[in-house]
C-alpha cells in the first residue's frame, strides 16, 4: 500500500513530536484557552474534565445520528454551553465553593456522557475532514504529519482571537477587570455576574469542541476512557502558561507533543521504564510549577480574585 | 421472586441455600464484566457470548458491567446469588479470581463458579470453582501469517498493554506466523502500559506506521483505536478480541476473536442437565482452542486475495488435524537463547507456554 | 459542636431533592422511579445482608473523605486522595513483606505506620507546595495522582513483582495470617474499624484539641492566625499529613484485608469517591462517616439498577453528580436560613 520510508534517523523522533503535537495539542488547547477564559473572570472550573467528556460523547453521537461531523462539533459546543452555564450559576450563588462546584460538575459531566455514551455503540461516526499538507513529501511520516485538522488551525486562530480580546476589546476589559478585583469593577458599573457568567458558559462551550477532536479526529472513538484526563491536565496548563492565551497555545503544543514522547521512543527501539515515559508531561508541569511559583501569590498575569471568595 | 426472597431469607439465617429447584424456575446465570459492555473487546466478547444464551429459554442471564477488580466483584456475585438466585456465575476478568471468585465460592457451596484464565489450585481453592479459557495463539498465528503475506515493508506493528505472558504469547503467536510465510518479517512492539488508553493506543499506531510498518495489530482491551488507525493511515490492521472489521472497511486482515458463547452455552446445558464442577462431571479446565470453537477468525476483509485465503485455509485445516504446531522448535528469543529446542513441538495448552517471559527472533521490543 | 436542626435537616432536604430530580430523570427514560428507590434501598440498606455490602463499599471512602475533609478544615482542597491511596498501599506491602518473618500484630503494625508515612508525606508535600510556593494543590494533587499511578505500574511490574504473577501483574503475597480479618459471621473485613476510628479521632481532633482549633483558624483568616502567633505553615502540612496518612491506609487495608497483596487494583477510585463524600459531608469527620455509608449504599445498589432496571452502570455516576451539585446548591440555602447557631457553624465549615 506504500513504499518503503527514506530512513528519518533521529529525525523520526522530531517528525514523530512534531506529529504528535499537531494531533494530540487540540485537546487541550481548546480546554486551555476555555479555562483562560473562564478563569480571567476570576472563577475556576474544574469540572473541565466533565465538558470533555460530554463535548467527545454529543459530538461522536450527533455526527452519527446525523451524518454531519461539523453539526457533531456544533452540538458539542452547545453542551459545553450548558455545562458552562450551569458551572456559572452554580458558582455565583453564595457560599459555593467554585473548585467544589467543578469537581462535581467533573462528576456530573462524565456521569451524563456515560450514560447517554451507552447508545452510540456504532463503532465509527463520520469523521471531520481534515487538510493535507503533506502532499509534497515522500516520507509518510512526514506527509501524515502534515495531515491536519481543521479543528487545530482554529483553535490557533483563537487563541490569537483570545489576546486581541483580552488587551484591545472593551469586554476583554471587562473581563480582566472582574476577574482582578470585582469591586473595583462594580465601582466602574461593570455588571461583574453577567460578565462572569458569559465567560465562564463560553469557557466551557470552547472547552467541549476539544472533546469532538477526540471522538471525530484523534483517536476517533467514543469511549469512556476517551479523555484520559486531558480536561484536568488542561487546568494545569493555564497556571502553566500565566493566564495567557497564546501561552496556552504554546503548553498545548508542548503536551501534545509529550504525548507522543513514550509511545515514539518505543518505536525507535529505546525500551524499558515507559511508565515513567509516560508520565512525564506530569512531572514536566509540576517541576515548572515548583520552579516558577512563588509564595506571595504574585503571579504576572493571575487573576487577582482567583481563588477567593 | 419467591425464589430470591427464600433465598435471603436463607442466607439471613445463616443456612446454606436451598438446592431444590422447581422444574420452571429459569437456571438464573450471573455474568461480570470488569469494563463496559460495548466496548468492540474484551468485554463486548463475553457480554456477546452471553447474548447467545437467549436462545435457551430456560436460562434468565443477569449481568453487570464494569466491576472493579476489587471488594465490588466480590459483592457483586453474592448479589447475584442472594437477589437473583443465581445457581452458576461466570467471572469474566482475570483479577476477578483471587480473592473475591475463591471468597464467595467458599461461601456458596452450592453455586457453580466459572472464571476465565488463571490457575485452579486444589490446595487452597474450593471445589466448586472452574476454569475456562481459550488459546487462541493458533488464530493469531493465522492471522499473522495473512499480515506476512501482506506486508510489503516487511515490517509488522504490534501495541500491546502490559507484558504479560498472555499479551507475550499473542505477540510471539503473530509473529511466527508472519515469519513462517516470509522469514525476513519483523515485528515491532510498544507497550501502552495499560489495557484501555485510547489517546496513548492511537499514538503509538501512528509512531509504528512513521517507522514503516505497514500491517499493525495489537492486545489492549479493545484494539479498534489500532485497527482504525491504520485504517488513516492506509495500512492494514488485524484485530483482537472481537470482531473489529466495521473500524477498517478498506484495509481490515483478519483478526483473531473469542467466541465464549460456545463456552457458555456448553455450561448451561452441563448445568442443567445437573452435573457440577464441584463433583467433577463439569471439567475444572474447560480450555478449548481454534478446533473447540473458543475462538476464531474474523471475516477477512475485501484485499485480501483468494490465494492468501486458500493458503490461511490449508494451514488452519493443519491446525485442525494436528499436523501444523504453531509452537515448533527450535525456537528462539530475540537475544539468541533457544526457549523451545529443535525437535519439541509445545501444544498451546502446555502451561509451560503460561510462563512465557520472552520475545520470539523477529520481534523487535523487550519483554520486561 | 451540639448538631442543631440545620446541620441535619438542610444536608437530608438536599438528598432528597437530589432523588427527586433523578427520579424525573429516570421517568424521562421510560424507567419507573419507584421501582429504582425501591431497588436501590433494598441493595443498600433493606436488610443486615444489603447493610454488609453498604459497609465493605463505606470502608475506603470513611479513610479517603478523611483526606480531604482534614486538610479543608485549615483552608486547603486537597484532590490528590487517589495517589495517597496508591502509595499508602505500596508502603504498606513493602512494610508488611520485609516484616513477613515477625509476629502479625508487629508486621501489621509496620504496616500502618509505613501507609501513614507514605501517604502522609505525599498529601504533606502537596499542601506544602501550595503553603510555601504558591502552586495550587488541586493541580499539584492531580499530578501527583497521575505520577503515584506511573509509580505503582513500574513498580510492581518491576522490582517488587513477584515472578509467579503471570498475567496479572502483583508482588508477593503477605503471609496468610499477616492479613486483616473479618467480622465473625459476616463478610466485612476488620478495616472498617480503621475508617470507624480514623472518623472518630478526626473529630476529637479538628473539635476538641486545642491543634484542630488552631488549625481551623488558620483555615479561617491566615492573617488572623498569624497575628495571634499560630505556626500556619506547619498546621496547614501536618493537617494535609493527617489526611494522607488516612487514605495510606485506606490503601494498606486494601492490601491486607482484600487483596493480599499489591497490584494494579491499588488504583481503584476510591480516591476520587471519597473527595466526593468529603464535600456532601460538608468536611466533617461525622458527617463523612454518615456519607460514606450512604455512598456505598448507592455504589451498592449500583449493580442492581443494572439486574433489575437494565440501567446502565453509569446511572449511578449521574446520581452521585447529582447529589453533589444538590450539597453544593445547599450551602446556600444553609447560609439563608440564618436559624441561630447556624451561622456560627457556617463560619466553621
Amino acid at each position: 500500500m506504500q513504499l518503503p520510508p527514506e530512513s528519518l534517523g533521529g529525525w523520526g523522533l522530531v517528525v514523530a513530536l512534531c506529529g504528535g503535537a499537531m494531533r494530540g495539542s487540540i485537546p487541550y488547547m481548546f480546554v486551555s484557552l476555555g479555562e483562560c477564559l473562564t478563569e480571567k473572570s476570576g472563577k475556576i472550573n474544574l469540572g473541565m474534565e466533565g465538558v470533555l467528556l460530554m463535548g467527545a460523547m454529543t459530538a461522536f453521537g450527533v455526527s452519527d445520528l446525523t451524518g454531519s461531523p461539523w453539526l457533531g462539533v456544533l452540538a458539542a459546543a452547545a453542551a459545553g454551553l450548558l455545562l458552562g452555564a450551569l458551572h456559572a450559576w452554580m458558582t455565583q450563588q453564595p457560599a459555593v465553593n467554585d473548585v467544589a462546584a467543578g469537581i462535581a460538575m467533573i462528576l456530573f459531566g462524565s456521569g451524563l456522557a456515560f450514560f447517554f455514551g451507552k447508545r452510540f455503540v456504532a463503532p465509527m461516526a463520520p469523521q471531520l475532514p481534515l487538510l493535507n499538507l503533506g502532499g509534497w513529501s515522500h516520507t509518510p511520516a512526514v506527509a501524515s504529519a502534515l495531515r491536519i485538522s481543521p479543528l487545530f488551525f482554529v483553535g490557533i486562530a483563537l487563541s490569537f482571537l483570545l489576546h486581541w480580546v483580552f488587551t484591545r476589546t472593551r469586554w476583554g476589559l471587562q473581563i480582566r477587570a472582574t476577574g482582578d478585583d470585582p469591586q473595583a469593577a462594580r465601582a466602574l458599573g461593570i455588571d461583574v455576574n453577567r460578565v462572569r457568567f458569559f465567560a465562564i458558559t463560553a469557557g466551557g462551550g470552547l472547552a467541549a469542541i476539544g472533546g469532538a477532536h477526540l471522538t471525530l479526529y484523534f483517536p476517533g472513538i467514543w469511549s469512556e476512557g476517551i479523555s484520559g484526563g486531558q480536561g484536568l491536565m488542561a487546568v494545569a496548563l493555564v497556571i502553566f502558561a500565566r493566564w495567557s492565551p497564546r501561552r496556552c497555545l504554546a503548553a498545548a503544543l508542548l503536551f501534545g507533543g509529550a504525548q507522543a514522547l513514550g509511545p515514539s521512543l518505543q518505536s525507535l527501539g529505546i525500551n524499558g521504564y515507559y511508565h515513567l515515559f509516560n508520565a512525564s508531561p506530569y512531572l514536566l508541569t509540576l517541576a515548572v510549577m515548583i520552579a516558577t511559583c512563588s509564595p506571595n501569590r504574585s503571579l504576572t498575569g493571575m487573576p487577582g480574585a482567583l481563588g477567593k471568595k | 421472586m419467591s425464589v430470591t426472597r427464600r433465598q435471603l431469607l436463607a442466607a439471613m439465617a445463616g443456612s446454606p441455600l436451598l438446592a431444590a429447584e422447581h422444574a420452571q424456575d429459569p437456571l438464573v446465570i450471573g455474568f461480570i464484566y470488569n469494563g463496559p459492555k460495548n466496548d468492540l473487546g474484551y468485554n463486548q466478547s463475553h457480554a456477546e457470548g452471553k447474548a447467545t444464551l437467549r436462545k435457551f429459554p430456560w436460562v434468565k442471564a443477569v449481568e453487570e458491567a464494569s466491576v472493579p477488580e476489587t471488594v465490588a466483584a466480590g459483592e457483586s456475585m453474592r448479589d447475584m446469588i442472594y437477589q437473583d438466585g443465581a445457581k452458576v456465575v461466570f467471572a469474566t476478568s482475570f483479577g476477578h479470581f483471587d480473592p473475591f471468585t475463591v471468597d464467595i465460592a467458599r461461601e456458596n457451596p452450592s453455586v457453580q463458579f466459572f472464571h476465565c484464565g488463571g490457575l485452579y489450585d486444589e490446595k487452597k481453592h474450593p471445589k466448586n470453582i472452574g476454569i475456562y479459557f481459550g488459546f487462541i495463539d493458533e488464530v493469531e498465528y493465522l492471522s499473522g501469517m495473512l499480515a506476512g503475506m501482506s506486508t510489503r515493508t516487511g515490517k509488522l506493528g504490534f501495541v500491546a498493554a502490559k507484558p504479560i505472558p498472555q499479551v507475550l504469547r499473542n505477540i510471539n503467536s503473530f509473529t511466527l506466523g508472519a515469519r513462517s510465510v516470509n522469514p525476513r518479517v519483523t515485528t515491532k512492539v510498544v507497550f501502552t502500559g495499560d489495557w484501555v488508553l485510547p489517546v496513548r493506543e492511537a499514538e503509538a499506531s501512528s509512531s509504528l506506521v512513521d517507522q514503516g510498518i505497514d500491517v499493525l495489530t495489537g492486545h489492549t482491551g479493545s484494539p479498534r483505536v489500532i485497527v482504525q488507525t491504520a485504517e488513516r493511515r492506509g495500512v492494514f490492521g488485524c484485530g483482537y478480541q472481537f470482531d473489529q472489521s466495521s473500524m477498517a472497511p478498506r484495509g481490515f486482515l483478519t483478526g483473531a476473536q473469542w467466541a465464549w458463547g460456545t463456552v457458555y452455552q456448553r455450561v448451561a446445558q452441563m448445568a442443567r442437565d445437573g452435573l457440577s464442577v464441584t463433583n467433577g462431571t463439569i471439567p475444572r479446565r474447560l480450555t478449548g482452542t481454534l478446533k473447540d470453537e473458543f475462538c476464531k477468525l474474523s471475516p477477512y476483509g475485501p484485499s485480501v486475495s483468494q490465494t492468501a485465503r486458500e493458503r490461511i485455509a490449508a494451514a488452519k485445516a493443519g491446525i485442525l488435524n494436528g499436523s501444523l504446531g504453531i509452537y515448533r522448535g527450535p525456537v528462539r528469543d530475540n537475544q539468541g537463547k533457544v526457549q523451545i529446542a529443535a525437535g519439541t513441538t509445545l501444544n498451546v495448552a502446555d502451561v509451560e507456554l503460561d510462563r512465557m517471559d520472552y520475545l520470539v527472533e523477529g520481534v523487535e521490543g523487550s519483554a520486561r | 459542636m451540639k448538631l442543631k436542626g440545620p446541620d441535619l435537616f438542610v444536608p437530608l432536604g438536599a438528598v432528597a431533592a437530589a432523588m427527586l430530580v433523578f427520579g424525573v430523570f429516570c421517568a424521562a427514560l421510560g424507567v419507573n422511579p419507584l421501582g429504582v428507590y425501591a431497588s436501590l434501598w433494598k441493595a443498600g440498606f433493606g436488610s443486615w445482608y444489603s447493610w454488609q455490602n453498604t459497609l465493605v463499599r463505606a470502608s475506603p471512602l470513611l479513610l479517603c473523605g478523611l483526606c480531604t475533609a482534614l486538610p479543608a478544615r485549615a483552608g486547603i482542597i486537597v484532590i490528590g486522595n487517589e495517589g495517597a491511596v496508591v502509595v499508602g498501599g505500596l508502603g504498606a506491602i513493602t512494610a508488611g513483606l520485609s516484616t513477613a518473618q515477625m509476629p502479625s500484630l508487629v508486621s501489621l503494625t509496620f504496616m500502618v505506620l509505613a501507609a501513614m508515612l507514605c501517604g502522609g508525606l505525599w498529601i504533606a508535600f502537596s499542601v506544602a507546595l501550595q503553603h510555601y510556593r504558591g502552586v495550587s494543590a488541586v493541580i499539584s494533587g492531580l499530578l501527583l495522582n497521575y505520577l503515584a499511578i506511573a509509580l505503582m505500574n513500574q513498580l510492581i511490574e518491576g522490582p517488587l513483582r513477584d515472578p509467579s504473577s503471570f498475567n496479572s501483574p502483583a508482588t508477593f503475597p503477605l503471609p496468610l495470617d499477616h492479613r486483616l480479618g473479618f467480622f465473625s459471621g459476616t463478610h466485612v473485613h476488620h478495616g472498617l474499624l480503621f475508617g470507624v476510628i480514623g472518623c472518630l479521632v478526626a473529630w476529637f481532633l479538628v473539635e476538641r484539641t486545642t491543634f484542630g482549633f488552631s488549625m481551623k483558624v488558620a483555615g479561617g483568616n491566615v492573617r488572623t492566625a498569624k497575628l495571634v502567633g499560630l505556626p500556619v505553615g506547619r498546621l496547614v502540612v501536618m493537617a494535609g499529613f493527617l489526611g494522607g496518612a488516612c487514605a495510606g491506609i485506606a490503601g494498606m487495608v486494601e492490601v491486607a484485608a482484600v487483596h493480599g497483596r499489591g497490584n494494579e487494583s491499588l488504583n481503584a477510585g476510591y480516591g476520587y469517591t471519597g473527595i466526593l463524600v468529603a464535600f456532601l459531608a460538608r468536611q466533617s469527620p461525622l458527617g463523612v462517616m454518615l456519607f460514606s455509608v450512604l455512598v456505598g449504599g448507592l455504589v451498592a445498589g449500583s449493580g442492581m439498577l443494572q439486574r433489575a432496571h437494565d440501567l446502565p452502570d453509569a446511572t449511578i455516576t449521574v446520581l452521585e453528580g447529582t447529589l453533589f451539585l444538590f450539597i453544593l446548591l445547599s450551602d446556600t440555602v444553609y447560609g439563608r436560613l440564618k436559624i441561630p447557631g447556624g451561622k456560627a457553624n457556617a463560619v466553621a465549615a
